[in-house]
């Protein structure tokens, strides 16, 4: 059980999103999930050990330690991509629920016409419109929120994206105020930065995929409009017509009763 | 043998849950079992290692380490995740037995293997309430275990071999503190999720009940009336037309709800 199961998940939302979501989730699983897994988890796999303070006092490392770091960066890099790719379960289930209704109207005799057998129905790709582009966008918004939630709660515990070499502490039971330095404070703070990058790129692409919808669905509805307000050729040109006739015969027949109409 | 194993067996139970249980899973699989695997194991990695105590004597830190945690939150939290999922495989092995069943004797005995009806139809409901006492369960547990969901940053330590009352340190509390709580929080979600998958079977079961009873109703009083009015028309000779006419009108009067009585018999 591991990342490999979250990419099983969301993989299967991958058929049914549009081109940005695609790239999205790209970025998400080969910038980001494999980042923190490759490098990410190596650099800070010994923050604690090689964490070290300028006294022999027991007990002032641990709460100097948990005083500067609350929660460590990886952990949580790792609930952000995992709260991220949650939104697109939406999407997942209020497909499989529109293909449980398809498959039962199947079964009962309707849309026969529409799907060869039940596996086309598995195989077809929906559009996103109607209720689905509504929980399309939905899950977008929460993961636009969520990434912009957790770069907050970073700059706000961390003071900034930056890791200081050394920091100063004095909580008890340190005796007075010591000297404590971090381990690969350089790396951490190119990881960091590095991590933070991807993160605003992947808001950037919700954000750009938010208006792509917003545009394709004003787009469908002017036209709509434009087709409902301007009849077909023919109908315009039969209708004309009739004008016409109509205008004729009643010229005829105030030509015959001698009254101007 | 690992968790991918716990996923595959978990993965059967979807093709038979409620909509409602899907949610369980997912919330299961991605907000237990997942947070637990990639960032909560390793919080809890170096715990007795960085426990230091304020003190030189051997065997003290060891001493207080095992007094203040007789199991590691980490391993109670893997044991819940374990025997909270396991209630949902009584769901799949019914349908198992179900399906053996219809092999042996060769013909098909029930609309579906999966379909909730009949014995299927006690176990779902009783697996949910095995589940949420689980949880339960192992909610009041971690409480008494550590009084309370927080974890402190030192203790207070005067056990043998330590010669006086010792400050002992625990290593990152306020990351281990948070992970804790996410655990309660998705655990009391469970809960919730369980309760209302339970309300719902219920209520679809006594929805169900009341619309067979009114329908049975309909159909005796109906039986009634087209008794009485056969009875009364006997001796007359009434044309058949005129009693198919009463039925008839008998019949849409008590769908309509109306209390017009027609054949004596009074429908609310």
């Amino acid at each position: 059980m591991d990342w490999g199961t979250l990419h099983t998940f969301i993989g299967g939302v991958n058929k049914h999103s549009t081109s940005i979501g695609k790239v999205w989730i790209t970025v998400i699983f080969i910038f980001r999930v494999m980042i923190l897994v490759v490098a990410a988890q190596e650099v800070w796999g010994d923050e604690q050990a090689d964490f070290v303070c300028n006294t022999l006092q027991p007990g002032c490392k641990n709460v100097c330690y948990d005083h500067f770091f609350p929660v460590s960066h990886i952990r949580l890099w790792a609930l952000q991509l995992i709260f991220v790719s949650t939104p697109a379960l939406l999407v997942a289930m209020h497909v499989a629920y529109y293909r449980q209704e398809a498959a039962r109207r199947f079964r009962r005799g309707e849309k026969r016409n529409e799907f060869k057998d039940l596996e086309d129905i598995k195989r077809q790709k929906i559009r996103i419109e109607g209720s689905l582009w509504w929980t399309y966008s939905s899950s977008i918004f929460f993961r636009i929120i969520f990434e912009a939630a957790f770069m907050y709660v970073f700059y706000f515990l961390y003071n900034g994206y930056h890791l200081p070499w050394v920091l100063k502490c004095g909580i008890d039971p340190c005796p007075n105020l010591v000297d404590c330095f971090i381990s690969r404070p350089t790396e951490k703070t190119v990881f960091t930065i590095f991590m933070i990058s991807a993160s605003v790129i992947c808001m950037l692409l919700n954000v750009a995929e938010l208006c792509y919808l917003l545009l394709k669905v004003c787009f469908r509805r002017s036209k709509r409009a434009q087709t409902q307000r301007t009849p077909p050729n023919h109908a315009l040109k039969e209708s004309k017509q009739n004008e016409m006739n109509e205008l004729i015969s009643e010229s005829g027949q105030n030509a015959i009763t001698g009254f101007p109409s | 043998m690992s968790w991918t194993f716990l996923r595959d067996l978990l993965s059967g139970v979807n093709k038979y849950s409620t909509g409602i249980g899907r949610i369980w899973l997912a919330v299961t699989f991605i907000f237990r079992l997942l947070v637990y695997m990639v960032a909560a194991e390793h919080v809890w990695k170096d715990e007795q290692k960085e426990f230091e105590c304020n003190v030189r004597q051997p065997g003290c830190e060891n001493v207080c380490f095992d007094y203040f945690f007789p199991i590691s939150q980490v391993r109670l939290w893997a044991l819940q995740l374990i025997v909270v999922s396991t209630p949902s495989l009584l769901v799949v092995l019914h349908v198992a037995y179900r399906e053996g069943r219809e092999k042996r004797h060769r013909k098909k005995l029930y609309v579906s293997p999966g379909t909730m009806d009949g014995g299927l139809w006690y176990t779902y409901p009783i697996s949910l309430i095995v589940k949420t006492g689980f949880e339960i369960g192992f909610l009041v547990l971690f409480y008494k275990l550590y009084g309370g969901f927080s974890v402190p940053y030192f203790m207070k330590c005067d056990l043998k071999p330590c010669p006086n009352t010792v400050d002992c340190f625990v290593s990152k509390p306020t990351e281990k503190t948070i992970f804790t709580l996410f655990l309660v929080i998705t655990s009391c979600l469970c809960v919730v999720l369980n309760f209302t998958e339970l309300s719902f079977l219920v209520l679809k079961c006594f929805v169900k009940c009341c619309l067979q009873k009114y329908s049975k109703k309909l159909k005796s009083s109906v039986c009634e009336c087209h008794n009485l009015r056969y009875v009364k028309y006997g001796e007359m000779g009434a044309p058949p037309l005129l009693q198919k006419h009463h039925l008839d009108s008998a019949m849409s009067t008590a769908q309509g709800g109306e209390t017009k009585v027609l054949c004596g018999t009074q429908e609310a």
